[in-house]
């Protein structure tokens, strides 16, 4: 094949891969309903099962689908609650997405979440600064602290070809045990022997919502940190539809050659997507720090990382739907915790259903896709 | 040293062989350590319903295979996202466990074996060894092996063979579930009882393994003991070493191997992916 015309093939591709990036905007709400049904599905599943499990144990499933009503969205009390659980899922969740939509898997969301809540405690306990000042250095540090963190994985793939699943699954590890020694041997709060640091700064911290809304009682643990995570959830959807980077990492997921092609150095996307990817995982960890504990604790984070992907699957990738996926797991956190005191059915059974809905929502997926595409003719592997 | 090193080897080295033939068969599994955590759990929870250490082994393997077996419908029938579908299954190992978690009573160990020269250990440390060397002749030396490969190096050769894929895509995450399963009984075998998430990340220690080990059963178990060996205790008090750096080590080294900066490591072809 000549030059020329292998020039053409690739511009008939770039063309391709153009329209359908287009038209994915453009028809999005003609394919909303096709979008819904997958995720709606495996809901259903998770909770029948949930209701199944429970009328094997002799229980009635009844009783456990009207806790979930109630004990939700009761009071305004309740509601706080869930959003503050979902808070740091959002934040997870978002992370995931961004690295999937450049076709990049970021387990590492739990490493980088720990090193961005070290750093933001730090700050917070270190610098004397008024609290204008203050709190954007720690928000800053923390999302640079996660940002390093998740650009190592990007750095070794881009340079080395190294997967970065493999990668962010051991920096995980090496965050958890860099983060224990921190807290054991260095930063522990003195004549304490819990693994944690001593408390950050008032001028550090993010108020709780219960001081500005005297409706809400003064335990609810709800703070502005939610107010960030339904903010960088609008940022990211601009960013990721509207603007000229938000588009070279779509079409390095999409199409890596044709990125290639068209001028855009995939490496070096790869590399900020991972960094991008990171610093938003990061703000979970300053929520916990600066919007709820006051000091960096060791093993905070009860597997949000990990959440975070099944949110994003959930929200498919969505920024918006990934707002309200993480709304629903905080619910379902929130309930698991309700259930096993009033129900006495023990939490992991949330957890167990957790997993199962993760894989039904990737098995869901292919054979929905399987179907669409057998009813529109085209065959597999084309 | 010795012992303790064995010790953490061990379970590691059932897992990584595992992981090995699912891996080979182009299956990516990081649910090793969902199934060694059900494998566990199932020895615990066998061995207390029957008083039989060997129903208790068998109910963990089974346990460990059952999960292996829903990544397999899942990844290979349904063409799910194989890491995905991985985490998933570790979320769901540790939600089933948490749920079912049985009043944390004591168990009887897997016999213990006096070899001359050796010391007593559990008859499943020099097990090891044996199915290390199996499982090397079985990939490289036979036809069977050839196969299992074939299924992770490419996505048309079974085919043109007309053999299917699936098939050997099926034995290998069942191997891998059977495997890291057994690993799974050792742990909770050496210490009588079961603990939510005791495993604490060994399947993803065992994955590291198999990737400092080039995907290959003699090195791979190899890497094992290399890295039961960097969590041994002792190094870190007799050396005044933390032993944070010590126990992340691994995950360092296997880092550095990833990127080719030390040695290269070479994952098969068509590893994770489904279509052509």
């Amino acid at each position: 094949m000549s030059n020329f015309s292998r020039d053409i093939e690739k511009t008939l591709n770039i063309q391709k891969v153009f329209a359908t990036l287009s038209r994915n905007r453009a028809s999005q709400a003609k394919h909303l309903f096709v979008n819904l049904i997958p995720p709606l599905l495996a809901l259903a599943g998770f909770f029948l099962l949930c209701g199944l499990v429970l009328q094997i144990r002799g229980q009635d499933p009844l009783e456990f689908y009207t806790i979930i009503l109630v004990s939700g969205f009761a009071s305004l009390d309740d509601i706080g609650y869930v959003l503050f659980n979902a808070t740091p899922l959002i934040f997870t969740g978002l992370a995931v997405a961004i690295g999937y939509k450049s076709g990049l898997f970021n387990i590492g969301c739990e490493g980088q979440l720990y090193i961005a809540a070290f750093a933001a405690a730090w700050i917070g306990i270190h610098l004397n600064l008024p609290p204008f000042l203050l709190i954007p250095f720690c928000i800053g540090g923390a999302m640079i602290a996660g940002a390093g963190w998740g650009a190592i994985p990007g750095l070794l793939k881009a340079r080395y070809g190294a997967h970065e699943v493999i990668n962010t699954i051991m920096m995980n590890f090496i965050a958890f045990a860099l983060m224990n020694y921190l807290v054991t041997s260095v930063y522990q709060e003195p004549g304490q022997m819990i693994p944690q640091t001593q408390q950050i700064q008032e001028a550090a911290r993010l108020p709780r919502l219960a001081f500005l809304l005297p409706v809400l009682p003064q335990s609810n643990p709800l703070n502005m940190s939610f107010f960030l995570a339904c903010g960088c959830a609008v940022c990211c959807y601009i960013f990721l539809t509207y603007t000229r980077w938000g588009y070279e990492l779509r079409l390095v997921g999409n199409a890596r050659d044709a990125a290639a092609y068209g001028g855009i150095n995939p490496s070096t996307v790869t590399i900020w997507v991972m960094a991008l990817s990171g610093a938003v995982a990061g703000l979970a960890g300053v929520a916990e720090v600066m919007g709820y504990r006051y000091r960096f604790l060791d093993n905070f984070s009860s597997g949000w990382g990990f959440t975070g992907i099944a949110v994003a699957l959930l929200g498919r990738n969505n920024p918006f739907g990934i707002l309200a996926a993480a709304i629903l797991f905080g619910l379902l956190n929130k309930v698991a915790l309700d259930i096993e005191i009033l129900l006495e059915v023990p939490r992991g059974l949330f957890h167990a259903g957790q997993g199962m809905l993760i894989i039904w929502l990737v098995s869901i997926e292919s054979i929905s896709q399987k179907l669409f595409n057998y009813s529109r003719g085209v065959k597999q592997g084309d | 040293m010795i012992p303790s090193t064995l010790r953490m080897a061990t379970p590691l080295g059932f897992a990584a062989l595992g992981g090995i033939y699912s891996e080979r068969a182009g299956i990516i599994n990081l649910a090793l350590e969902g199934m060694m955590l059900m494998g566990a759990f199932g020895y615990v929870v066998g061995t207390q319903a029957s008083g039989s250490v060997w129903i208790g082994l068998l109910v963990g393997t089974g346990f460990g295979l059952a999960l292996a077996l829903l990544h397999a419908v899942a990844t290979v029938t349904f063409h799910a996202e194989q890491i995905v579908t991985g985490v998933g299954i570790n979320i769901l190992a540790l939600g089933i466990t948490e749920y079912l978690l049985p009043t944390t009573e004591q168990v009887g160990g897997l016999p213990h074996w006096k070899v001359p020269f050796m010391g007593s250990y559990s008859f499943v440390v020099y097990l090891l060894p044996v199915l290390m060397v199996a499982s090397h002749i079985l990939l490289f030396k036979t036809p069977w092996g050839l196969r299992l490969r074939a299924a992770g190096e490419s996505t048309e050769a079974l085919a043109t063979l007309s053999l299917s894929r699936a098939k050997w895509q099926y034995i290998g995450v069942a191997l891998s579930g059977i495997l890291a399963g057994i690993g799974g009984c050792f742990l909770a075998s050496e210490v009588h009882y079961f603990t939510k998430g005791m495993t604490a990340g060994r399947g993803y220690l065992a994955l590291a393994a198999i990737i400092f080990g080039n995907w290959r059963p003699l090195s791979g178990i190899a890497a094992c003991f290399l890295f039961g060996f960097a969590t041994a205790l002792e190094l870190a008090n007799r050396w005044n070493i933390p032993v944070q750096l010590l126990n992340s080590l691994p995950y360092i080294l296997t880092m550095v191997v990833l990127a080719g900066l030390v040695g290269t490591s070479r994952p098969p072809a068509n590893l994770g992916k489904m279509k052509s």
